[in-house]
């Protein structure tokens, strides 16, 4: 046999799933790769820092108070910032892929992420005085709000799955249209700040930051991890996961919110940065199989290094100006679903 | 036969109807005149044509508000146009150009062109923007045939999606790169008709007026054509033909209007349908309605932007999102339009 499965038994609880073979391999190779572009991240820029110097200081042996300013201030934060986004929106796709069952249902598509979008926008421009730690929240009541809108119009008799799809996009002109008139008249500080992060950047983020984007992210990550088990059996079908004792409505809720809670965070923090929902899981697919006990981790590490690697790109391919991360994902991604829509035959 | 007699019968009890639509585009273009910002009384209105003696108000109707009415109506008018044309050919009832990546790939050409005609004048940017949006149009054709269900509604409002936010990043991508363009650009890329002066107008009408009657004179064909391609092919239409000439005035008309107005979305998805409930299945009918019609309902959108947050104004391109999603969704959601 080529890949041969690993299989994993727990006597309590009384939990077993196969994996595939190459779960081991591609989890290293991809968090080898992802190291590689977080130190890639770390040393570029328009003051280059050596490599082994950026390993010194993060390991702080070295303290040179520049490199020392630049890496721990500058680079370090945004780079984390990319790098939970990543996971966060990664596993979040990868969760309403499921729910689903389309392979082509993402956050940034549907527009769950412009619904966090308009909230967020909402809160820096109307109430800049609010502590920036309530962002995520307000976010993730934007993101539920939309998601909540599209079910009760979509999701009815058969065939909802693509309405569900098409509704989503049209909610997303919709809410979208609406962040726009307020970015277009609101007081012109925030309105730039506001700006910067529609189009979905990791530019200029700071620690603090990371410290409010990194708690949601593990919880939500822990629960989707958890619940992979019903993930798994989702992907047999409605009929199939009843049959099978699960409650579907009740399972079906939980998911969509631990999905909207990831995405919705790392759009308050990021802005809309499109499209990694829907490639991440499909590569790691491609890589791992569909057993999400496996499948979740390597999505997350995939969407880490897709996020990570356009920020490098976008800072490097037409520097000193820089391109927003989301543009570059959007440049990618948009291509990469047209070729899974003649795929899917 | 008995399809011929009943449209030979709402042929003469339409006129009346089109009648009423000419007199409400009238209205809408009296209103798009004297409504705004600045107060224009109708005494002002009438001496700025027969007693002309540069005021400020005369000078607002004549230089601001009437280039801006004569956009709109040609823009709203096109882009109706373009949506029914789009509808009949593909059988789709969610084809607009704004929703299928056309307006975006014609946005992308005209801002690339920016960069490289600095001077450029707005011929040029009219030949780049049918480039955007033939391309475009070709693209999400090519994608959507080849997914799973062919070219069905879901399958072209996907490529459309996609190939609008590929092209729309592009343009920001560009608009980032080079500050200049934005500076000039910025405002027309949200989709507006405020601030074209009366020779970009005349300028352009041209490509309007050859595209209308280009869709005009396709008419009939294309009632034939929404029917299905089996059964023109069988009553000895050549469908290609009429495809491709469908497309040449869907291109001038959405190309024409990216020109002048920037991505607009939406009319072309709205109005067909508002038509089609009043007048049924002729294409000899829908076609002149939703022309009339795209006008007033830009023409209206435009004096709402203007009175929405005085004394600014919202770009129109974003009034008609708020105004038209919500019809795309009650189109999916109770049209049954997805089988």
């Amino acid at each position: 046999m080529k890949n041969p499965w690993l299989i994993i038994r727990f006597q309590k609880p009384p939990v077993s799933f196969w994996l595939d073979g190459r779960l081991p391999k591609v989890l290293l190779i991809l968090t080898l790769s992802l190291l590689l572009v977080i130190i890639i991240s770390l040393v570029q820029g328009e003051y280059y820092i050596a490599p082994l110097e950026v390993v010194k200081t993060l390991l702080r042996l070295d303290t040179n108070s520049d490199a020392q300013f630049i890496i721990n201030t500058l680079r370090l934060p945004r780079t984390l910032v990319a790098l939970l986004v990543g996971v966060g929106l990664a596993i979040a796709g990868c969760i309403m892929q499921t729910i689903t069952r389309n392979p082509l249902a993402d956050p940034s598509i549907i527009g769950i992420n412009a619904g966090a979008g308009l909230t967020a926008v909402l809160f820096i421009v109307i109430f800049p005085n609010l502590p920036i730690a309530l962002l995520p929240i307000s976010a993730f009541v934007g993101g539920l709000l939309v998601a909540g809108a599209i079910y009760l119009v979509a999701w009815q008799g058969e065939n909802s799955v693509i309405r569900l799809v098409l509704v989503g996009i049209g909610f997303n002109f919709m809410v979208f249209a609406i962040t726009n008139i307020i970015v277009t008249f609101g007081n012109i500080n925030s309105v730039s700040q506001a700006l910067v992060w529609l189009t979905g950047s990791v530019y200029g983020k700071t620690n603090a930051q990371v410290l409010i984007l990194l708690p949601w992210i593990m919880i939500f990550m822990i629960i989707a991890w958890i619940m992979s088990k019903e993930l798994n059996s989702l992907n047999l079908g409605e009929n199939l996961s009843i049959g099978l004792g699960l409650p579907l409505g009740k399972v079906q809720l939980m998911l969509l919110i631990t999905s909207v809670a990831l995405s919705s965070a790392s759009v308050a923090i990021a802005g809309t940065i499109g499209f990694v929902g829907l490639v991440a899981p499909h590569m790691a697919r491609f890589l791992v199989g569909n057993t999400h006990q496996g499948l979740i981790p390597v999505t997350g590490l995939m969407g880490g290094l897709l996020v990570v690697g356009a920020d490098v790109m976008g800072r490097w391919l037409f520097s000193p100006t820089e391109l927003p991360c989301g543009i570059v994902t959007a440049i990618i991604g948009a291509p990469y679903f047209l070729f899974l829509l003649t795929k899917s035959r | 036969m008995r399809t011929k007699q009943r449209s030979k019968k709402t042929s003469f009890s339409l006129i009346i109807p089109f009648t009423i639509a000419l007199l409400v585009l009238g209205l809408s273009f009296f209103g798009s005149l004297i409504l705004g910002v600045a107060d224009i009384s109708l005494a002002d209105l009438y001496d700025a044509f027969y007693n002309f003696d540069n005021s400020t108000e005369h000078l607002i109707i004549r230089t601001l508000r009437l280039p801006r009415a004569i956009v709109a109506v040609m823009v709203g008018g096109a882009l109706a146009m373009a949506g029914c044309l789009m509808q009949g050919i593909t059988r789709n009832p969610l084809a607009d150009p704004g929703i299928l990546g056309i307006n975006s790939g014609a946005a992308l050409a005209v801002v690339s062109a920016s960069l490289f005609f600095r001077d450029g004048n707005l011929t040029t940017f009219a030949l780049f923007a049918f480039l955007g949006a033939g391309i475009s149009a070709i693209a999400v054709y090519f994608f959507a045939s080849r997914s799973k269900q062919g070219l069905s509604p879901l399958s072209l409002t996907l490529a459309g999606a996609a190939i609008t936010v590929f092209t729309s990043s592009l343009t920001s991508g560009i608009l980032i790169i080079n500050q200049r363009t934005l500076e000039e650009i910025r405002f027309w890329l949200a989709g507006a008709i405020a601030g074209r002066d009366i020779q970009l107008v005349t300028q352009i009408l041209p490509y309007f007026i050859v595209g209308f009657i280009l869709a005009l004179a396709l008419s009939r064909q294309i009632s034939i054509l929404s029917l299905g391609e089996e059964t023109a092919k069988g009553l000895g239409q050549n469908t290609l033909l009429i495809k491709l000439l469908a497309m040449v005035a869907v291109i001038l008309l959405a190309g024409a209007s990216v020109a002048i107005a920037g991505p607009v979305g939406f009319i072309g998805l709205i109005m067909p349908h508002g038509v089609r409930l009043l007048v049924g299945n002729d294409y000899r009918w829908i076609l002149p309605f939703s022309l009339v019609g795209g006008a007033i309902l830009l023409l209206n959108a435009d004096i709402i932007a203007r009175l929405i947050i005085q004394p600014q104004e919202v770009p129109v391109g974003l009034i008609l999102p708020i105004l038209g999603a919500p019809f795309f969704i009650y189109l999916i959601r109770w049209k049954t339009i997805t089988r």
